[in-house]
């Protein structure tokens, strides 16, 4: 029973003070399940209320449940840039305009950018709309793109790929950068312009009106035992209503996929697709270090019908520093296939292990990202709030960039809310505000000029031909066409069917890692300074806890072992009787949401776990 | 009575060993502490909570949380009024002042602090005890009459002892489980006040006595050796030159 925030050290003496008082700790009788397939009784791997509701279970009986709450004119959802981007728009127009306005931005990171992880190259141009003197402020942008380097990749060999003016790829005028680091500047910013920021505090749940708008939300309950009882210190999170509530979860954010069944959002667009990035920063040899240079492969060791590459970032930060990481696209079919393994074979191939080689690797994390581009694009404004950034999901998928689109949404979203909010003759038909004007201006704007022109790229790698089918169609019609084509080429549906059963496919021969260049999963979990409080639920939910066994394994072979960068599923064997069940270390998890995704039976259900818990990443 | 909580930011370079983020800089002059997150450590939040326990418990009128660092220990103070302490007092420390600060600059200025606020009680986590040694490892503090009764964990069990105030007592591990810092405390917190003291308005020289000369890592850890029998093992202890 420990206050709700982490301490690097304090995390490790947190364990030893959660050993030391688990003599102390009262034995619950585990509540047990059986197996449909053998008659032992196993317990219960899901205890979250979010699967069992508190208000049937008599160990809550009696309970004071109420919530404080408080007022705001908006709320904000997820302190990354689309969130912080969108604050920081409001107050600048409610000083403009001399208008009070309270915003609140909440976020589950126990500070602003601990959990923000991407490449990143990121083109200015939202920064600049925004904060036109942002390199005065003091952004962190500190290393142009002086170089940029494509390659197709063989085992042995790598294929220079030129990369035209005109084509996504071209990285001119961009920079390379930490966007941890941006996204922290990004929170001072806000803050100086009077936004209150909550780290360390999670939207847990969404709050509705009597008609249905959105009323706001609420954060996380804290004390909650690990069988799903109160525990002495259990307190309720706090309610904030707003007039309206801007959504920027990022990519597959769990109160969104609320919200796209509540509202139904996702009626006339294509399921979002995805992909899953690792990442690492290495220290490198200062001989091999050129600041600028962006690096980018496709090909091996991924198949031509498996979607992903690589990046290779030389940053411009005082040390000679590298951002490396491999993109695996969730549409895989093999279960066999481990999205970390490939990334640490990856930097085996002669051309990376040239830059990595004597160099130290000192951060790790993982994330999933958007593939779907504008054919996956949800209705983004419903009654009471509005979703922004990668959550919707604007990312350009051939540019591999969508930070500016998701901050330029978040400034739309600020300005058509302002606008609404400040309208004193607005006769509102929900008590949450209804602001179809955000639609309108994102269509009308370069985020969906952008987007729309290259929106048949990334379905084009769906044919035979794979990998140099999606490269020809990008080398003739986009070079120069620029996405004119009349048609719009279709996804495959959901990344969770594309898995074909584990019978039918190969395992994969992965080498072992090195312990120089290649590593372990657990000690690279490690790095990425991921915790999560010890005893509460898990917040990685099962729908039905006997599925894992009787399909991801039985039909898959278990392929959550192998996606989830953080080693946060096993199935281990049963002490008392044959068979296996599956145990999950929530306190690894990374919170990329990989599992949700890409969970064949759709049985995993992440949900936010009490705030501040997750990586710490520092700069990535 | 006024009553002080204390607690300090420890300096980093003390747990490199368990820090994974932790790294030591590329000069070896020191570790890098650019965004590492600065936070309460453990036995800081059990002092805190001992103190707002004593306060609810109408025993004690007032309670300061008081730290020394650089700009982001606010955040930590801020946390400790929203737990329940009434003010703050940021002790400006920062950039090499702050990477020697040791533990005699630091009693100094609480030694200091402790004088000018006439504080009757000072409450640490027990990890800075190393200056003074009365009511230590306190796992149970009660205040009687005019006295401090404190229960101390020692090495041969526990020891009750009674004190006069001022006096200093360190937490321990079981003192009690501090309670979450809610958000909606975290937003009244906002509006208590910090006050900031430079170590010189305490007559206080922050100079170190000491001077760094290289941070190193530690040393990578040695890969084990299964060994298949009792002979094996000697065989390789005499190759170690153990025995």
């Amino acid at each position: 029973m420990i206050v709700n925030l982490p301490v690097p050290f304090g995390k490790i003496s947190r364990r030893c003070v959660g050993a030391l008082k688990a003599v102390q700790a009262e034995h619950v009788a585990p509540q047990v399940y059986s197996t449909r397939s053998s008659s032992s009784t196993l317990p219960r791997i899901t205890t979250h209320y979010t699967v069992y509701p508190r208000n049937k279970d008599p160990r809550w009986e009696g309970l004071e449940m109420e919530r404080f709450a408080d007022e705001a004119d908006v709320v904000i959802v997820g302190g990354g840039p689309a969130g912080l981007s969108a604050a920081i728009r409001l107050k600048q127009l409610a000083n403009q305009h001399e208008k009070e306005l309270r915003v609140c931005v909440v976020e589950k990171a126990s500070q602003i950018g601990a959990h923000t992880l991407s490449g990143a190259c990121l083109e200015p141009t939202a920064l600049s709309e925004l904060i036109p003197d942002w390199k005065e402020r003091g952004a962190p942008l500190n290393t142009p793109v002086t170089e940029d380097k494509f390659s197709i990749l063989t085992e042995k060999y790598r294929i220079p790929v030129p990369i035209l003016p005109g084509l996504p790829m071209n990285n001119h005028g961009n920079y390379l950068v930490r966007l941890g680091h941006f996204v922290r500047w990004l929170g001072e910013q806000a803050e100086e312009l009077g936004v209150e920021l909550y780290p360390g505090y999670a939207a847990a749940e969404v709050l509705f009106h009597e008609d249905g708008s959105v009323k706001g939300i609420a954060t996380n309950d804290v004390g909650i035992a690990k069988d799903g009882s109160p525990k002495d210190v259990f307190e309720r999170g706090m309610e904030l209503h707003a007039k309206v509530t801007l959504f920027g979860e990022g990519c597959h954010g769990h109160l969104a996929k609320q919200l796209y069944k509540q509202f139904n959002l996702r009626e006339n667009c294509e399921p979002q697709t995805y992909a899953i990035g690792l990442k690492e920063l290495w220290v490198i040899d200062e001989k091999k270090w050129h600041p600028g240079r962006a690096e980018h492969s496709v090909g091996w060791p991924l198949n031509r019908n498996t979607y992903g590459g690589s990046f290779l970032y030389h940053l411009n930060e005082g040390e000679p520093l590298v951002a490396v990481g491999f993109v695996v696209g969730l549409d895989y079919t093999n279960p066999y296939l481990s999205p970390f393994r490939e990334f640490q074979r990856w930097k085996h191939h002669p051309s990376v292990m040239s830059t990595l080689e004597g160099g130290n690797r000192i951060a790790y994390g993982a994330r999933a990202l958007n593939e779907g581009g504008s054919q996956s694009i949800p209705k983004v404004t419903f009654p009471g709030g509005m979703l922004i950034g990668c959550s919707p999901g604007f990312m350009n998928v051939p540019k591999i960039k969508g930070t500016h689109t998701a901050m330029k949404s978040g400034m739309l979203a600020a300005e058509s809310a302002f606008s609404k909010i400040t309208d004193e003759n607005l006769q509102s038909e929900t008590a949450g505000l209804y602001i179809p004007e955000y639609e309108e201006a994102f269509k009308k704007s370069w985020i969906w000029k952008e987007l729309y022109s290259v929106r048949n790229i990334r379905p084009s790698f769906h044919s035979y031909f794979g990998l140099y089918g999606g490269m020809v169609y990008t080398g003739i019609f986009y070079w120069i066409l620029r996405g004119k084509e009349p048609w719009t080429l279709k996804h495959n549906g959901l990344d969770s069917a594309q898995l074909k059963p584990a019978k039918d496919c190969t395992p994969i021969e992965y080498p072992k890692p090195d312990g120089k260049i290649s590593f372990d999963l657990l000690s690279s979990v490690a790095l990425s300074g991921t915790n999560h409080e010890h005893d509460q639920p898990p917040h990685l939910t099962l729908k039905d806890d006997s599925v894992p066994v009787a399909q991801n394994l039985a039909i898959y072979d278990g392929p959550e072992q192998r996606f989830c960068p953080a080693g946060v599923y096993e199935y281990v064997p049963l002490e008392t009787s044959d068979g296996m069940r599956l145990q999950i270390n929530a306190q690894n998890c990374v919170h990329c949401k990989t599992c949700d995704i890409k969970d064949p039976s759709q049985n995993i259900n992440w949900v936010v776990p009490e705030g501040s818990g997750g990586p710490a990443y520092n700069g990535m | 009575m006024h009553l002080f909580s204390m607690f300090l930011k420890f300096q980093h370079h003390l747990y490199c060993l368990c820090l994974p983020q932790i790294r030591v800089k590329p000069d070896h002059t020191g570790v890098v502490t650019d965004g590492v997150k600065h936070s309460m450590n453990p036995f800081c939040e059990i002092a805190v909570e001992e103190a707002v326990k004593l306060k609810e418990k109408k025993l004690v009128k007032e309670v300061v949380a008081v730290s020394c660092g650089p700009q982001q220990v606010q955040e930590t103070i801020r946390t400790a009024l929203a737990m329940g302490a009434d003010r703050g007092i940021h002790v400006e420390v920062s950039g090499k002042d702050y990477e020697t600060l040791g533990p005699l600059q630091v009693s100094k200025i609480l030694a200091a602090l402790a004088k000018k606020e006439q504080a009757d009680l000072i409450i640490l986590g027990k990890q800075v005890a190393d200056f003074r040694d009365s009511g230590t490892f306190a796992s149970e503090v009660n205040i009687e009459a005019d006295k401090l009764k404190v229960v101390r964990e020692v090495d041969g069990g526990l020891e009750t002892i009674k004190i006069k105030l001022p006096a200093v007592v360190t937490a321990d591990l079981r003192l009690n489980t501090p309670r979450y810092a809610t958000l909606p405390n975290i937003m009244k917190a906002k509006k208590k006040k910090i006050a900031n003291v430079k170590p010189a308005d305490l007559g206080v020289d922050v100079s170190s006595r000491l001077e760094v000369l290289k941070v190193d890592e530690p040393p990578q850890r040695q890969a084990g050796v299964k060994v298949e029998t009792v002979n094996d093992l000697v065989g390789k202890l005499k190759e170690a030159g153990t025995i």
